[in-house]
């Protein structure tokens, strides 16, 4: 396929992609929405303002970043792992298979659709956190790389997990047992320099640790670990996600015989 | 001249140990209408989802307009279109959003796709429901979709696996209609069906396969030739009870009270008529008993079953 050809395939996939989720928007966007408010309203506002300063901000305002950093990472990985199995379930992943279109642009339309999702979500969020608090971004250039470069972590674990899922259960076997628990324990409603000395140690081989703290240092400016890390970290996952989701698409795993 | 498709020495053996296909081999010329038979789990769909690239080969080589599938998969993809047996579009997508972005697929440009996908949409009947989801058509529309979709990046090879199953008389005819039509364009066709009248009245060429083994690989000319005997069914003016002795002819009455008359090669149906009218019976309905493929069909099966049994 010459590069126009290419581009016009992925530019297929991704607007299918996009059309998907905004087509079933009550189910896509509305819910985090419905719940980040609760999340702003019940921790933020209620208990919040009992709990005081957070690493030096206001509890709401310490929150917001992990907020907005968690709907990015549930709805890019949900997005993916749903639209993909929902293909194979259905069958209509023979449309692409018997296509020309190369895998590695299968694999990128796919994750620029759970981006988008994210992206979107995490804009909702961010719109519905200023009213309840001033959001001022510190470091733009961090707030927009990391929010994204999560996104596309997520959406790569959300494909793999597609791929291996062979009935609707397995779809949500992850989100719930792996990837909520490291949420909520990657220091999305807290500092982990609260913690004792051990579980600061165990709490630092969660990766969700540093993609939150990375996210509060472009938006606050604060953070409990090395930026730089972070980074090394998060595009290292991309690559190694990436390969082993170009491996098995190229195998055929779960969707050739 | 390439051949529209090749297949040479193909063999599948799935995960569990079976093995779906033996040494296939299969040539269909450019311009063809080819059938390709076989008893439900014979090694049809296993053989054209190789060639489709949804199953993975053990051994063997397939080429399509002579690109080979493992070194121009991309080339040999760009000239095959699919019509799988079971519906597999996603079912709440909007008919015309279907076929563009089948279009898509291919590389085929936005406004090129949607001209094309109208085209398809008008010319199968389809074109006021190309707004509404395609789980609100009936069965013979998302028959007649999954074609459109097939067709819409304009593939010189079109197979089509079982395209009529379901569908009623009417709807058949037309498809069958429109299907002559594409060939005579010069898209070559292979299809499998389990209708044989189907296959009798559309294809050119033919190939039989049973336990993943070819039985048979000619022209259908060829193969209703090697047919040794036809069974007609003739109603007459008369209430029959017993079959007639019709001189060299076997006769016998069926269960409705016609007579059935088995004619040979070397027979004809002239003497047939010779012997009734010298009885002074009036024949007023003539029919063939079965599709003559069918016996055919039937006969290779029973064959290789009692090879295979020995």
């Amino acid at each position: 396929m010459t590069a126009r050809q290419i581009w016009v395939a992925f530019s297929t996939i991704v607007v299918k992609e996009i059309r998907r989720f905004t087509r079933i928007w009550v189910q896509t966007l509305v819910p985090p929405a419905i719940m980040m408010v609760l999340y702003f309203v019940i921790f933020g506002n209620l208990i919040g303002s009992r709990i005081g300063e957070m690493g030096g901000f206001d509890y709401m305002e310490f929150i917001v970043p992990g907020l907005i950093m968690m709907s990015v990472i549930t709805n890019s990985y949900a997005n993916v792992v749903s639209s993909f199995f929902g293909m194979k379930f259905q069958g209509s992943i023979e449309e692409i298979l018997v296509s020309p279109v190369p895998n590695w642009v299968v694999l990128t339309g796919y994750v620029m659709g759970g981006v988008g999702r994210g992206l979107a979500v995490g804009f909702i969020v961010t719109l519905l956190s200023l009213g309840f608090t001033n959001l001022h971004i510190e470091h733009v250039g961090v707030t927009a790389s990391v929010i994204l470069l999560t996104a596309i972590l997520f959406s790569l674990g959300g494909f793999i997990n597609a791929v291996y899922a062979t009935k609707f259960d397995d779809i949500s076997i992850v989100p719930t047992f792996i990837l909520t628990p490291l949420t909520y324990l990657g220091g999305v409603f807290y500092s982990i320099s609260l913690l004792p000395e051990f579980w600061q140690v165990i709490s630092k081989f969660n990766p969700i640790l540093y993609m939150v703290n990375t996210f509060r240092y472009g938006i606050l400016g604060v953070s409990d670990v090395s930026i730089f890390f972070a980074y090394s970290m998060i595009i290292g996952f991309i690559v190694l996600l990436f390969s082993f989701s170009l491996h098995l698409l190229n195998k055929g795993q779960g969707i050739r015989s | 001249m390439t051949k529209a498709l090749e297949i040479s020495k193909l063999c599948k053996t799935y995960g569990n140990g079976f093995q779906a296909l033996k040494s296939v081999s299969i040539t269909v010329e450019q311009g063809d209408f080819f059938a390709l038979l076989g008893p439900n789990g014979a090694g049809k769909s296993t053989t054209l989802g190789i060639v489709s690239s949804l199953v993975n080969k053990t051994s063997g080589r397939v080429s399509i307009f002579g690109y080979d599938l493992e070194t121009e998969l991309v080339k040999a993809k760009t000239c095959l279109g699919v019509v799988p047996q079971e519906f597999n579009f996603n079912q709440f997508e909007k008919v015309g959003d279907i076929l563009i972005t089948q279009a898509g697929y291919y590389g085929i440009p936005a406004e090129e796709a949607k001209e094309s996908a109208d085209y398809y949409l008008k010319k199968l009947g389809l074109w006021e429901k190309r707004d509404i989801p395609s789980r609100m058509l009936s069965g013979g529309m998302k028959r007649r979709l999954m074609i459109a979709r097939a067709l819409v990046h304009k593939p010189k090879l079109l197979i089509l696996d079982e395209p009529t199953a379901g569908v009623d008389i009417e709807l058949r005819r037309s498809m069958w209609k429109f299907l002559q039509e594409l060939n005579e364009q010069g898209t070559t066709i292979i299809l499998t069906t389990h209708y044989l009248e189907e296959a009798e009245s559309l294809c050119r060429n033919i190939a039989i396969i049973d336990k993943g083994e070819i039985l048979e690989n000619t022209s259908m000319k060829s193969l209703l030739k090697t047919l040794n005997i036809e069974t007609f069914i003739l109603e007459t003016d008369r209430i029959l009870v017993e079959a007639p002795d019709l001189f060299g002819f076997v006769s016998r009455i069926n269960v409705e009270g016609a007579l059935e008359v088995d004619v040979k090669k070397d027979q004809n149906i002239n003497q047939l008529f010779e012997c009734l009218k010298s009885f002074d019976w009036v024949v007023t309905s003539l029919r063939s008993k079965s599709n003559r493929l069918e016996e055919l069909f039937l006969g290779l099966l029973q064959k290789d079953k009692q090879g295979s049994e020995i």
